[in-house]
């Protein structure tokens, strides 16, 4: 049996393998042991309640999927009070990913999640910033170190920042990150799409532009973590596209430390048993007998050298 | 519930289709062997179906299931999931995720129920039928189709006895004005411990109506676009009122099936 404990930032992790946020919920409890994870990551939790955005909220197109939830939620309040005990009859490490409109109510956020049963904080810089015309924090260095430099000085949790691949700049935003004081990248959230319903003539959403998510996202999540990777000295972990143990091989090879699953596991909810199952399998018949060896051994090696 | 299935009573099942008929023009009916879902799946819950060379799964009522029997669905032949599934052959294989969802309630101790179908959604409420029937409760079931030759009465409740009435767009009968006064006239005639929809807004507001001015209680199967199918991703929210005020639930958790008075006009 390969190792297939991991390192993030102070955190070990069991196995590389967690979901992705909004795609994951104790529900997924009724399918599988979640307690075979590597980490647990919530929904994205905002300060106050949100509503969400107006239905249909997913559509299909090509081999993906498309979102516009809007993250509803009751609020981080009310999540302490109800949702937290229920996480906390688990025994893998919690991630919740937070959210918020400005950098000081995720600081305020931040220290409001510092509690027992959180493991980290991942935070979910994709969002709209209210302070910049409602354009995403992750959009740009500047606005996204502020909201995770805000954010390190509210808590002593281990601090994830969550990039976008709405950026003209994916390496200059981790970097600012890592500088803000981020223990590690999840690298990426949803790409920007739009689908046309034909029969209608009119955006398949009801919100318009919605988040691009599943096989079809992949390429352009590996080439992320491939840049995040060599641009930081924080772990990275991917996400996009993941459904099988080779896929989440493909980033861990391209620099991530770990992997998130998630649209995978609306078509398949054992998903992440199997990308768990293939990555150990993997390892075992190509000789590797620690998963973590696999990390960046596709990288540019001048690159990786300099890393370490 | 399943014995087999443990802690963890959801999971892909991999049937063995049996049978897959055209239904009419527009439907399709299809039958597979999957006893341990068929076994464990109530009237009103429904499975999420992998649909060949589509990416996500596409939900669906439960039209025939039970011990030893088949497990089967009934669908409108809308785009390609469904395309695809009508595309399978016997001995080809069915993706199944469930059992999903939370049923109907059926209280052994009725005399009658009556059921109101619009379209295929009389599959949703096939199921629900045939078990009262087997359980000595009366089934009133008005079923609603544009023409003749859309109504699935056969596909509803095949040998099993119910009171039919059939009404269509063709010759007005399935107007609501009428429908609403062939409603009245069978709680006069044989008045119903409670009434059931499915498979249209016009006819839920109706059923709505008159079933609260005549105190009787009620359940609607109802519809929304799904992601997962799981509770996870909160695509599938509806506006419902519940004792704490409106909310907005999830159809493929809460429901499918809602009070008949709490689901909120859409
Ligand atoms: C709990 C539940 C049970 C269902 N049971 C049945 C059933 O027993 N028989 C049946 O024929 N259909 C049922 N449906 C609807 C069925 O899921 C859709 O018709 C199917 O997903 C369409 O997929 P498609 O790829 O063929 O068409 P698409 O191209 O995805 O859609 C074709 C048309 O169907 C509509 N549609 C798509 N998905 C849904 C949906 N989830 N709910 C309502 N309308 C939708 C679209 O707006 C579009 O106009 C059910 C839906 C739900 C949520
Ligand atoms: C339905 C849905 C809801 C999502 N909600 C969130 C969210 O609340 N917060 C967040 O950071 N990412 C959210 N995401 C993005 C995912 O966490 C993930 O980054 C993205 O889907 C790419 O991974 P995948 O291809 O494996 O799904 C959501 C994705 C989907 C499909
Ligand atoms: S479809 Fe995902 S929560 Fe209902």
């Amino acid at each position: 049996m390969p190792d297939l404990s991991v390192r993030i930032g102070g955190l070990t992790l069991a196995n590389p393998v967690m979901p992705a946020s909004g795609t994951f919920g104790p529900e997924l409890g009724e399918v599988f042991d979640l307690d075979r994870l590597g980490a647990l990551v919530t929904k994205s939790v905002t300060p106050e309640p949100r509503r969400g955005n107006p239905t249909p909220r997913v559509a299909e197109t090509g081999q993906g999927l498309l979102n516009s939830i809007g993250i509803p939620g009751k609020g981080i309040e009310a999540w302490i009070a109800y949702d937290l005990p229920v996480w906390r009859r688990f025994a893998a490490p919690l991630v919740v990913s937070l959210s918020a409109p400005t950098a000081s109510a995720f600081a305020e956020a931040a220290r409001a999640l510092t509690v027992e049963g959180v493991a980290a904080i991942e935070a979910n810089i994709s969002c709209p910033n209210l302070e910049a015309d409602g354009r995403a924090f992750a959009a740009e260095p500047g606005p996204a170190a502020a909201a995770i430099a805000a954010m390190r000085g509210a808590t002593r949790l281990p601090i994830w920042a969550k990039l976008s691949p709405n950026t003209g700049d994916a390496a200059a935003v981790a970097r600012a990150c890592e500088e803000a004081g981020a223990d590690a990248l999840v690298v990426a959230n949803t790409i920007l799409g739009l689908a046309i319903d034909l029969a209608t003539l009119r955006p398949a959403l009801g919100a318009g532009m919605g988040g691009y998510s599943g096989p079809g996202f992949k390429p352009i999540a590996l080439r992320l973590v491939w840049q995040c990777a060599q641009a930081v000295r924080i772990p990275v972990i991917g996400c996009g596209g993941i459904a099988t143990g080779q896929d989440a091989v493909e980033f861990l090879a391209a620099g991530a430390t770990a992997v998130q699953v998630g649209t995978a596991s609306f078509i398949q909810p054992a998903a992440m048993l199997q990308v768990i199952e293939g990555i150990s399998a993997f390892c075992t018949a190509r000789g590797f007998s620690r998963v973590s060896d696999l990390t960046g051994i596709a990288l540019p090696s001048l690159q990786r050298i300099a890393a370490e | 519930m399943d014995g087999s299935a443990g802690p963890f009573p959801v999971t892909t099942h991999l049937g063995r289709v049996i049978a897959s008929v055209p239904v009419g023009a527009r439907y399709h009916r299809l039958l597979a062997e999957a006893p341990a879902l068929s076994a464990a799946v109530e009237p009103g819950q429904f499975c999420h179906l992998l649909c060949p060379g589509a990416y996500l799964r596409r939900p669906m009522s439960v039209w025939r299931a039970g011990a030893q029997e088949p497990l089967g669905f009934l669908f409108r032949v809308a785009g390609p999931g469904t395309a695809a599934l009508a595309g399978l052959r016997e001995g080809d294989t069915l993706d199944a995720m469930g059992p999903l969802g939370r049923g109907f309630t059926l209280d052994p101790g009725w005399g009658r129920i009556l059921v109101l179908a619009r379209g295929v959604g009389l599959a949703t409420l096939s199921l629900l039928a045939r078990r009262a029937v087997s359980l000595d409760i009366g089934v009133t079931a008005i079923l609603s189709a544009r023409d003749p030759a859309d109504m699935m009465a056969e596909a509803f409740c095949g040998a099993v006895p119910m009171d039919l009435r059939l009404v269509h767009d063709s010759d007005g009968s399935s107007d609501p004005a009428a429908v609403g006064m062939m409603i009245e006239a069978e709680f006069i005639r044989a008045r119903p411990d409670a009434v059931f929809t499915c498979g249209s807004d016009r006819l839920l507001r109706l059923l709505q109506e008159i079933a609260a001015r005549h105190g009787v209680l009620g359940e609607a199967a109802i519809e929304q676009r799904m992601g997962c199918a799981l509770g996870l991703c909160f695509a599938c929210v509806r506006r419902i009122a519940t004792p704490d005020g409106p909310r907005d639930l999830r159809v493929c958790r809460e429901g499918p099936v809602f009070d008949l008075q709490s689901v909120e006009a859409w």
